[in-house]
């Protein structure tokens, strides 16, 4: 992988194989599915999702970077500055929650069943 | 390149019009702007454009797409009369500057060249509804459903773009045309393993957007949770320009390797044509049947893009155009059958006929062409999806989408039953002049469109 490239990558990156970034951002990735899909408190999902954005960013550079491409780290400024603005709104979400029920806890979630 | 920026400023203008003492100003002010945008998005036509550095692509057929969603965002607007009887707790100025920032997103889905516009567009439109589900603050259903919503939509939009990371590793592009030349000069079974991860996450992303199964679990809880008018504006608005962005992926960029997402594609398919029927006929509140009719329909137009032929372009188009007029009108009625009866049940239908004839024939138009009865919209859509599927030779996925229509028409017609055949005490309801204006013009729209489809497909 990549091989065709690798005359353009510094020294000092290549140190590190790009596979060890791959495993990384797809562990982090992974830890934050399982925190979406087994936690019950809406901050802690909500920190998950965090982390799998942040996985994808560390990805992004991994590849921007072997590939001494730039528009890869490009892509990072745009999720960081979305990232944001979504937890704006969803902190808003939640605090209207909070104030309603008194509780963050996601199990309350069961006012629309069939 | 026009709308975008239109939208952008318009939005900001609603948002100080909301200063002002008169409430009353902002829904013509809004439709009004709703109509420039949609005149101006027409600019360009019969010319393909690049705009942003290239991140920007359109032609005829996106130009149509965005002009779809601009109309039903107009008409979805023009029902929304109401919102100043809320009393202290409506805020009409950030709703309607919401509803037109997020159609900013929606015409970026659509005519994206670059997978960075694809994200930020889909980021936009989401995040808006997002507010637009929860705005019912004190009602906890609707902070219910804006939460779901909330959850699942980030949820889903890490895996997406877990996906496009993975796409961008295994061609080094972001830019559509780009990955297609790429992907190219290799056969499909010798492309990087990369590329197959990220391009099946991407799909899963867009496709829990367009709430295909098994992806569609969130569906029937946030489109009931939410206030009507903007379940109305979800369903049309999303399910478009979902729909025009993964036609937009699939054909762009990755038609040559049609051979290896075909079956998950065709999997997915049959799974939400019978995830949304099936369960559909076991509701008994109208606006959850809409919620499963919405995910039926997501099925009907995967039919289209599973089989990506010449044509599919113009079926999904004219389907998304079918769909989105008769989902406004049911959702049209709905709203004032609700307010009159405070249900959302089939009941609250009951001789909906006897005194409010009009209402009635509406919501028998629209249930026909949700249906795909002949003389509407809805059937010729279904048509060319199904002409879409005869031609690539898949006749059993055409098998299931049939029978998944018959299984449609129990459940659109129950509540027709309900309107013309059931004794009820439903007294007149009164419907303000222009909310009745806009009924006769989505309802005529509805039977032109069926009798005539040529008015639409000669435009692409």
């Amino acid at each position: 992988m990549f091989s065709e490239a690798t005359a353009a990558i510094p020294d000092v990156i290549q140190q590190v194989k790009i596979q060890h970034y791959i495993f990384l951002a797809t562990a982090l990735f992974v830890i934050g599915i399982v925190g979406v899909l087994t936690r019950r408190n809406a901050i802690v999902i909500f920190m998950s999702v965090e982390l799998m954005l942040n996985s994808v960013n560390l990805l992004l550079i991994t590849f921007s970077a072997y590939r001494s491409d730039p528009a890869g780290q490009v892509f990072v400024f745009f999720i960081m500055a979305v990232a944001a603005a979504e937890v704006a709104v969803g902190l808003a979400i939640i605090v209207m929650i909070y104030r309603n029920t008194r509780t963050i806890d996601v199990g309350f979630l069961n006012k629309l069943k069939f | 390149m026009l709308p975008i920026v239109l939208l952008s400023v318009f939005g900001i203008v609603v948002l100080f019009l909301g200063f002002s003492k008169s409430k009353n100003i902002l829904l013509p002010a809004t439709l009004l702007f709703l109509l420039v945008t949609l005149i101006a998005n027409f600019v360009d036509w019969n010319h393909q454009y690049l705009y942003f550095n290239d991140m920007l692509w359109g032609n005829n057929a996106s130009m149509v797409f965005s002009g779809i969603v601009l109309l039903s965002a107009f008409f979805v607007v023009a029902l929304t009369r109401g919102f100043e009887q809320e009393g202290e707790a409506a805020q009409p100025a950030e709703y309607y500057g919401i509803m037109l920032f997020s159609l900013v997103g929606a015409i970026m889905m659509i005519s994206y060249e670059n997978l960075i516009i694809l994200f930020v567009g889909v980021e936009i439109l989401s995040v808006s509804i997002y507010i637009l589900t929860g705005s019912d603050k004190r009602n906890l259903r609707s902070n219910e459903a804006a939460l779901k919503y909330f959850l699942m939509g980030a949820f889903a939009t890490g895996i997406m773009l877990f996906g496009m990371a993975l796409m961008y590793g295994a061609t080094g592009s972001f830019v559509i045309s780009d990955i297609s030349e790429i992907i190219g000069t290799r056969a499909w079974n010798e492309q990087s393993q990369l590329l197959y991860a990220g391009l099946l996450m991407l799909l899963v992303g867009l496709l829990f957007k367009v709430s295909a199964a098994p992806f569609h679990f969130w569906t029937p809880d946030v489109y009931d949770g939410a206030p009507t008018i903007f379940t109305a504006y979800m369903s049309t608005i999303v399910k478009t320009a979902g729909f025009a962005a993964l036609y937009r992926l699939l054909a762009g960029s990755l038609a040559s390797l049609q051979d290896y997402w075909f079956a998950t594609l065709a999997t997915i398919t049959v799974l939400t044509l019978l995830a949304g029927n099936v369960t559909a006929v076991y509701q008994t509140s109208f606006k959850r049947m809409l919620a499963y009719s919405s995910i039926s329909h997501a099925g009907y137009l995967l039919i289209a893009l599973t089989s990506l032929t010449a044509k599919s372009q113009s079926s999904i188009l004219f389907y998304s155009l079918a769909y989105s007029l008769s989902t406004v009108s049911a959702f049209g009625v709905l709203i004032l059958v609700s307010q009159q009866q405070a249900s959302n049940n089939y009941d609250a239908f009951n001789g909906l006929a006897k005194k409010n004839p009009f209402l009635a024939f509406v919501l028998a138009v629209s249930m026909l062409s949700l249906a795909g009865i002949p003389l509407t919209a809805g059937f010729m859509g279904k048509l060319f999806v199904f002409t879409d599927a005869a031609q690539k030779g898949t006749i059993w996925l055409l098998v299931v989408a049939i029978l998944a229509s018959a299984i449609g028409i129990y459940y659109y017609f129950r509540v027709l039953i309900a309107a013309y055949f059931k004794e009820g005490d439903l007294a007149t309801i009164r419907i303000a002049p222009f909310y009745k204006v806009v009924l006769i013009i989505v309802t005529t729209l509805t039977i032109v469109l069926g009798l005539f489809p040529d008015l639409v497909l000669q435009l692409v």
